[in-house]
């Protein structure tokens, strides 16, 4: 008899006008890393939102067994307490606090009189980071550590809880390489100390590297739960359970069709915007071609996001020097509405913070940046937008009941599609997407490249941003290799590999140019 | 007026002539937008009640009292609403109504020019203050709040000085009639106004066909429309309900001019804010001022303009108050910007910005108004009246928050 920790039992959740999840079971051993993967949309982050208590019982229908007792959860601290803990999506860490704060946050370990005993805060949690593998202070303010340190930091807040069965909502969407090969050796070591992980990812290859067990979770529903040591539990089996059909190239096909240049940025180098004498890209050049599908490899910190965003209307950085030409004509972008009337748009990694106003609908979010497209003499022209949205959400297949869903409501993945619509609906000549895959099923990942290709195929550029070396190996023509803010190399993709871009990636700054 | 049309706009009502059509029409028509309906029911149910504790309530003399009593409340709502919903907030508007006023009052009272001199310069005055609340908040960036707190003292005092701290009455002749004046009698009647009633009428007919034609736009870009019985069973409830306030003011004295200014106000912010690229642009900076950044908005100039319509629209208010008041106070307006600010509030405008309507800062106003009179008519105290108006602001914003966590919780 197998002993499981977890058994989820016809899980249906509804909300208005969207049925989320039908009939969902789950049922995770102890002891196991048990992966979850489906498209974006099909109800992953639902479903773990039902377990831990987000949604309280009640709202959902169905039955979830715990440690082998039924466990009906009124929120989340009563999940908590019954040693279930979450990490969500998007991190929730205060940035001001210290790495100690945040890890006892609501938790805080108290002395005499109730106050906080900083000096044992201090001492377990330099224990717990050192049980997640941080060396860092437990002083240092978590906004000075980068993504993959916070996600460890979310982890070692977990283990404060005693945690018996640890919930991860795509963990190393964010991460670069080194950073999830670390987090998933210590989900390993935290297996081997007997503790149950959930992890959802859109990365196949990861989960085939780290899950005991995967389920595939499809339009609400549960396709099947793959034995990952079977040798039937291939990558290309998970994609036909998620998506319902065979895919058969990762990457569509393109005939690359490169015409004359487009953009040409030259000695571009812009400054921190609060640490005067930082430089953060130093002296960059290159060019963008029509046609042309250019990518941008680094490593996180290497400048990438930095150099896009100050190209953009220097909505990044202060003392910005260099030249931007356009068809060989210097052009002058200082706002954001010069770089999109010049036919420059940007779409930003971090759709919250930067890229969508979650409290507006779908609508109102694609025509944020081009409203004068659908409105005459400052007036908009509703049907015309509604025309315009309803076109996007079927071409980019977006999973909403209509384009008046709040944004705020979709799940991670179509936000990004939400993201997209608004810049190819500005109709830009040349378009940075930056991380445009990140937290993006596969099916949708195909759809994207497809995008990509339609609009270089019209003799637009686009210049992608990505962690992803395979991403750019697949769907471009040239890629740039970014480190330490400098350029330090070019390669056309016949020439480029992994490891040969990695070299440049991770050139030191004296070998540099 | 407006509303209806925009509720229907906003939720797409699934269209079916079955019974199962018609009943989800009525009940996603109430539920789908909880807050605006909800809003209505409330208002509605406050009438009523006042209505039912006291037979004057909805005498036509009452009513008439009523819009001349708030009329400047409302408009004041309008440009906080604004200002609201971009994030921001605006202290100094109860100041801004006293200095205009005080101006006027100068120039037509003391320096015995027309009145139309006194308005221009009260407008002129107001742009003004909008444009130094502007300049502060948008180009140097200091939060409203701090800008208008400061403004709300130096206008006071700027007021005080303008009427070296005397008050200045009476303005008489056409400035009076402004606020305390009626459009009447050009059609005759026998104790009921006919030219009032051909106004509404005609606006009720305008209503209709605006939503008409909606309708077909929305049709010919094939998008979901209501069943077609509810939508006309809807125009005759707001046209019955409209026509019967008109009847209750033409059996009074007709149409008052803060009305007409009012209605024309309240059109055309709700087209500015629900229809025009501007308004977009102030929800987009309310919802996520870093994302309308970096969409383009010019986040600036925007605020800036925010707060000079604003500024205007208190001189406006101002000039409208001193008319009734028929002369200018220092103390004028006193704690106006705390009623504005509460009537966007009731109206379900959001404290973090993104959310609200004019129509809803309309409504929300209109139930404080409603409250103040229906409680001086019942003889209740000023202490007491306060309580519950304050009472009624708290219970309005949980109820929003309520119903929120309701939503997300859903099943
Ligand atoms: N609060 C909500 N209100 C309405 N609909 C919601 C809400 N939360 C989620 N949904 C809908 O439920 C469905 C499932 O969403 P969920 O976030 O679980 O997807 P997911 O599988 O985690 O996708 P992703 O991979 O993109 O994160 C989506 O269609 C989403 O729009
Ligand atoms: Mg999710």
């Amino acid at each position: 008899m197998t002993d499981n920790i977890l058994e989820m039992r016809s899980i249906t959740k509804t909300f208005p006008g969207v049925k989320a999840l039908q009939d969902v079971s789950l049922t995770v051993r102890r002891g196991e890393i048990h992966a979850i993967c489906g498209e974006n949309g099909a109800g992953k982050s639902t479903l773990m939102k039902v377990l831990s208590g987000v949604y309280p019982h009640g709202t959902y229908d169905g039955e979830i067994h715990f440690d082998g007792a039924e466990v009906q959860f009124g929120s989340i601290n009563d999940s908590e307490a019954r040693g279930i803990v979450i990490i969500h999506q998007e991190l929730a860490l205060v940035p001001f606090l210290s790495a100690a704060e945040n890890i006892f946050l609501g938790n805080e370990r108290r002395g005499a009189g109730g106050l906080i005993d900083w000096n044992r805060t201090n001492a377990e949690a330099a224990e717990l980071m050192a049980r997640v593998g941080l060396n860092e202070k437990p002083v240092t303010p978590v906004s000075q550590l980068g993504v993959g340190k916070q996600q460890l930091i979310e982890i070692a807040k977990a283990l404060s809880k005693e945690v018996k069965l640890l919930i991860l909502d795509e963990p190393t969407a964010a991460l670069n390489d080194n950073d999830s090969e670390h987090l998933l050796e210590l989900l390993r070591q935290l297996k081997a100390q007997g503790i149950t992980s959930i992890m959802i990812s859109h990365k196949l290859n990861e989960i085939a590297e780290i899950a005991d067990r995967t389920t595939i979770i499809r339009d609400g529903r549960t396709i099947e739960t793959l034995d990952m040591s079977q040798p039937e539990a291939t990558q290309d089996r998970m994609i036909r359970s998620m998506v319902g059909r065979d895919l058969e190239h990762r990457y569509p096909e393109r005939t690359p069709n490169v015409g004359e240049e487009l953009l040409r940025v030259e000695g571009w180098t812009v400054h921190h915007p609060t640490q005067p004498g930082r430089v953060v890209v130093d002296n960059a050049s290159f060019t963008v071609n029509a046609g042309e599908v250019v990518g941008i490899a680094g490593l996180m910190g290497a400048g990438r996001t930095e150099l896009a965003m100050s190209l953009f209307g220097r909505s990044y950085g202060r003392n910005i020097t260099g030249q931007v030409f356009k068809h060989g004509q210097e052009i002058q972008v200082h706002t954001v509405s010069d770089a999109i009337d010049h036919g420059i748009a940007y779409a930003t990694e971090d759709r919250k913070r930067y890229g969508l106003n979650l409290i507006e609908d779908i609508r109102k979010n694609i025509t944020a940046a081009s409203l004068g497209k659908v409105s005459r003499r400052g007036w908009v022209n509703s049907n015309e937008e509604m025309k315009v949205a309803e076109e996007y959400r079927g071409n980019l297949n977006i999973k909403a009941p209509t384009v008046m869903a709040l944004a705020g409501k979709l799940s991670g993945g179509n936000q990004q599609k939400v993201v997209l619509s608004k810049w190819i609906f500005t109709d830009a000549d040349v378009l940075i997407l930056d991380e445009p895959t990140r937290g993006i099923d596969v099916g949708a990942k195909y759809e994207i490249y497809t995008i990509i290709n339609r609009m270089v195929a019209a003799g637009k550029a686009v210049v992608v941003i990505s962690s992803e070396l395979p991403e750019l190996l697949g769907i471009c023509d040239r890629v740039y290799t970014l480190a330490f803010g400098r350029i330090t190399g070019v390669l056309p993709v016949a020439d480029a590999t992994q490891e040969r871009l990695m070299e440049l990636m991770t050139m030191e700054k004296e070998t540099a140019r | 007026m407006s509303a209806a049309t925009e509720t229907t706009m906003r939720e797409p009502v699934p269209a079916g002539d079955d019974d199962k059509g018609a009943m989800r029409a009525l009940a996603s028509a109430l539920t789908g937008n909880l807050r605006q309906s909800g809003i209505f029911l409330a208002f509605a149910a406050i009438v009523l009640i006042f209505s039912l504790a006291h037979d004057q309530f909805l005498s036509p003399s009452n009513l008439t009292n009523i819009v001349l009593q708030y009329s400047y409340i409302l408009i004041l709502a309008i440009g906080m609403l604004i200002v609201i919903v971009a994030g921001h907030i605006d202290l100094s508007v109860g100041s801004v109504v006293a200095l205009t006023g005080a101006v006027a009052a100068t120039l037509v009272i003391r320096e015995g020019q027309p009145w139309w001199v006194g308005v221009l310069a009260a407008l002129a005055v107001g742009f003004l203050v909008g444009a130094w609340h502007g300049f502060w908040v948008a180009r140097v960036g200091i939060p409203a709040f701090i800008v208008t707190l400061a403004g709300l003292l130096i206008f006071r005092g700027l007021t005080f000085l303008t009427l070296s701290s005397i008050s200045l009455s009476p303005f008489g002749g056409t400035y009076y009639q402004i606020a305390n004046g009626f459009q009447n009698g050009l059609f005759g009647g026998y104790g009921v106004d006919v030219f009032t009633l051909v106004v509404f009428g005609a606006a009720v007919a305008v209503y209709a066909w605006t939503a008409w034609r909606s309708r077909r736009a929305r049709q010919r870009y094939q998008q979901q429309v209501e069943a077609f019985w509810w939508f006309v069973a809807k125009i005759v409830v707001v046209a019955a309900v409209v026509m019967w306030f008109a009847y209750q003011l033409a059996s009074s004295r007709g149409l008052p001019n803060v009305l007409v200014l009012l209605g024309v106000l309240i059109v055309i912010y709700t087209l500015v804010t629900q229809r025009s690229v501007f308004g977009r642009h102030v929800y987009a900076i309310g919802g996520n001022l870093n994302a309308a950044q970096l969409s383009g908005v010019k986040v600036k100039k925007v605020n800036f303009w925010i707060f000079v319509n604003m500024g205007v629209l208190s001189s406006v208010a101002g000039i409208v108050f001193s008319s009734r008041m028929n002369g200018a106070q220092p103390s004028a307006g006193n704690s106006f910007e705390l009623d504005a600010i509460a009537a966007c509030f009731v109206g379900g405008a959001a404290v973090t910005g993104g959310v609200g309507r004019v129509t809803g800062a309309m409504i929300g106003g209109l139930i404080m108004a409603v409250m103040s009179n229906g409680m001086q008519l019942l003889g209740v105290e000023t202490a007491w009246q306060q309580v519950v108006k304050g009472m009624v602001l708290l219970l309005a914003v949980a109820f929003d928050v309520f119903n929120k966590r309701r939503a997300e919780a859903a099943r």
